[in-house]
């Protein structure tokens, strides 16, 4: 096992730039995940470290070597591909023993390789079938197996949940995660799904447009999103946002938000007046008649144990998460105020986050501002 | 499950059954006809063959057969009582129309030539077809597109449209009447519509297999030898019948070509002459022995050849 450094990673292909300039440790064990939308330029860093593809500048070191220029093949990773790429004319057990064939090894010694690995996968019983023949679920892990059977000094994978139903999903998501805290294998893993990355992972890169807008653990980025773009990405519904104007002076507690005071977490720094939004997660508002930020019920969501409020404000709608039990019509106006601990605030026109007293509690959380 | 089933995808009636089979079965019954007649005229006698109106039904005969298989010789009546009884089948036939065998024809070693040539050039262009369809499959080839267009247009034209040229060539080269100049002749003119067969197999075997096993150790020729052909045999088998038909089949070039050593069957069997004009049933033989190899190649591909055709049409 070992750590990954990536330094001053570019690629470009032809004029467009797929990663900028990216840079990142994934430390020894642990389970790194890189999370965007679809062509934000994750799954081509994955296929840089992995040596797939060619950056156009930066470096690559895998456990301290630099393997920038290297093929894939002398690298020692293995790969879980999101179609699997299991070998349709190989059963199960070939499959698996596919990496170890190629180092040379003598068969009584994959053989016995091969079977440990399909125990520890509980998929010993499918060694002499077909690859064809099998279920989601099973495909994903003879592919995991023909990943952790040659012991490499890590695994990239990339988006391999994608093409199962939910239901084996959830029951993988549960299982690599047990997989990993068992062999404590570094890991990078690209998705594009919060609920995965936020699972799974031990820290986790958000990419938007080959940029890394924040790096952090799941808790660093749901609760101090670096960038509005991380802010809006992840959680369900993402964070709203109410437009204000004006500076902020170092030590501010209070903003004026369409006419009403809200208090926010310390404000850390200076920043001279222009477009800001203040950030808030659905979980953190609550209705208070005496609030003086008023809206009107636009519809509801009942989830069961809570609901989601759609409330029509001047400045567009917010969406709250509210106890299941509070009656809501369409039309009710209600009074909203907020959970001012959990507050976040944004230079509009960047889409930074300003440095307020969350960040406090953050001594290692890195704000990489893109 | 049962609306799909009675709305959707309707079970065909017996009715349409029935229509669908005899429409099958008559065109099937068109299409043979003229390989029926061929087979029947193999065995016919050579008046046989030629008497108006044609003789549906006849008296069976292989001397058609005899005659593709050897050359023969007039004699006289005395001649041929002086000669011992018989030995074989063809030797009596032979002997009641006042000739005695002279020796084997030149159908068997042509016969092989168009084996060495048509199995030698699908070889060779299937080979080249698969190897230059991977690269324009995977890898950036500087101006891809305009090279694959040429590779196609030298099918555009008539392939006669160069025949002098390439006659003159091959007479400088002394490639003339050889089976290596037939051979880089077929290669030359398959190879093109083996790339384009092939690239679309092969376009539709995802990459992830190949980088799979780079990742795990293995070079990339290694990775093609062992993912990738193995998924690439349906197309293989159904290019290489095609070529092989085209090669089997070809005509106007070996015509021209070839004379001697190195003549094919096609330009060989048509001018069989016998006794007063063409030897009709000695012909029909050379032509139903011809159609054996190809028949035989195709049925024992047929699997492939089917799943070949409709490869990609339908998305998994």
């Amino acid at each position: 096992m070992a750590e990954i450094r990536v330094e001053n990673l570019r690629k470009e292909f032809g004029a467009f730039t797929a990663v900028e300039d990216s840079n990142f440790v994934v430390e020894d064990g642990e389970f790194f995940v890189m999370l965007g939308p679809s062509g934000c330029g994750k799954t081509t860093t994955l296929r840089m470290i992995a040596g797939l593809e060619l950056p156009t500048s930066g470096q690559i070191l895998l456990g301290g070597e630099n393997v920038t220029m290297r093929r894939a093949r002398e690298r020692d990773i293995a790969f879980v591909f999101q179609l699997f790429a299991l070998y349709p004319h190989m059963n199960v057990r070939k499959n698996i023993g596919f990496p170890l064939l190629a180092q040379g090894m003598p068969a009584s010694e994959i053989r016995q390789r091969v079977e440990e690995t399909a125990k520890l996968l509980r998929i010993d019983h499918l060694l002499n079938k077909s690859v064809s023949g099998l279920a989601g679920g099973d495909r994903q892990r003879v592919a995991l197996g023909r990943a952790i059977v040659r012991r490499p000094k890590c695994f990239l994978m990339d988006e391999p949940l994608g093409t199962l139903d939910t239901e084996f999903r959830d029951l993988m998501v549960h299982e690599l995660r047990e997989l990993h805290n068992r062999i404590h294998a570094t890991t990078v893993y690209v998705t594009h799904d919060q609920m995965e990355a936020m699972s799974m992972a031990d820290k986790i890169a958000v990419m938007n447009h080959g940029i890394i807008e924040q790096f952090g653990t799941p808790r660093e980025i749901y609760d101090r999103p670096a960038t509005m773009f991380v802010a809006d990405f992840i959680g369900s519904p993402p964070m709203n946002f109410l437009g204000f104007g004006g500076g902020l002076a170092r030590g501010a507690r209070e903003i004026m938000v369409q006419g009403a005071k809200v208090t926010v977490p310390e404000v850390r720094e200076d920043v001279a007046p222009a477009d800001m939004a203040l950030g808030i997660r659905p979980e953190h508002i609550r209705f208070d008649d005496k609030s003086g930020l008023r809206g009107a019920i636009y519809g509801t969501e009942y989830l069961g144990t809570t609901q989601i409020a759609a409330v029509e404000t001047a400045d567009g709608i917010i969406k709250a998460r509210v106890p299941a039990e509070i009656r809501l019509n369409p039309g009710d106006q209600v009074g909203l105020s907020f959970n001012s601990a959990r507050l976040s605030l944004f230079d509009k026109k960047s889409g930074r986050a300003v440095r307020t007293s969350i960040h406090d509690l953050a001594s290692q959380g890195r704000v990489h501002h893109g | 499950m049962s609306l799909t089933t009675a709305h959707s995808v309707v079970a065909p009636t017996a009715t349409s059954k029935r229509i669908a089979g005899t429409i099958v079965v008559v065109y099937a019954l068109i299409s043979m006809v003229p390989l029926l007649w061929i087979f029947a005229t193999s065995f016919k006698t050579p008046p046989d063959s030629i008497a108006y109106p044609p003789k549906i039904l006849f008296q069976p005969s292989v001397e058609g057969y005899c005659n593709l298989f050897t050359t023969r010789t007039r004699q006289t009546p005395d001649y041929i009582n002086s000669l011992g009884p018989a030995t074989t089948f063809c030797d009596e036939t032979t002997r009641k129309r006042n000739m005695v065998i002279a020796g084997p024809s030149n159908f068997l070693p042509r016969f092989v030539n168009s084996l060495i040539i048509a199995f030698g050039s699908t070889f060779c262009a299937v080979f080249l077809g698969t190897l230059a369809a991977y690269g324009f499959s995977r890898f950036k080839v500087p101006l891809a597109d305009d090279l694959l267009f040429f590779i196609l247009s030298t099918r555009m034209m008539p392939p006669i449209a160069v025949a002098i040229p390439i006659y003159l060539m091959y007479r400088e080269l002394g490639l003339s009447d050889t089976a290596l100049g037939m051979i880089l002749l077929y290669t030359a003119v398959n190879v093109s519509l083996a790339v384009w067969l092939l690239k679309g197999f092969i376009d539709e075997i995802p990459r992830e297999y190949e980088e799979a096993a780079m990742i795990d150790g293995y070079t990339r020729l290694q990775a093609f030898w062992k993912t990738v052909l193995p998924q690439a045999t349906t197309g293989i088998a159904a290019t290489a019948i095609f070529c092989l038909i085209f090669a089997w089949n070809e005509y106007a070039f070996a015509a021209l070509l070839t004379s001697g050593t190195a003549q094919t069957a096609p330009p060989f069997i048509p001018a069989i002459i016998g006794e007063g004009g063409q030897d009709w049933p000695a012909v029909a033989a050379g032509t139903t022995i011809f159609l054996v190899p190809i028949l035989v190649f195709t049925i024992l591909l047929r699997k492939q050849l089917l799943r070949g055709i409709t490869f990609g049409a339908v998305r998994k």
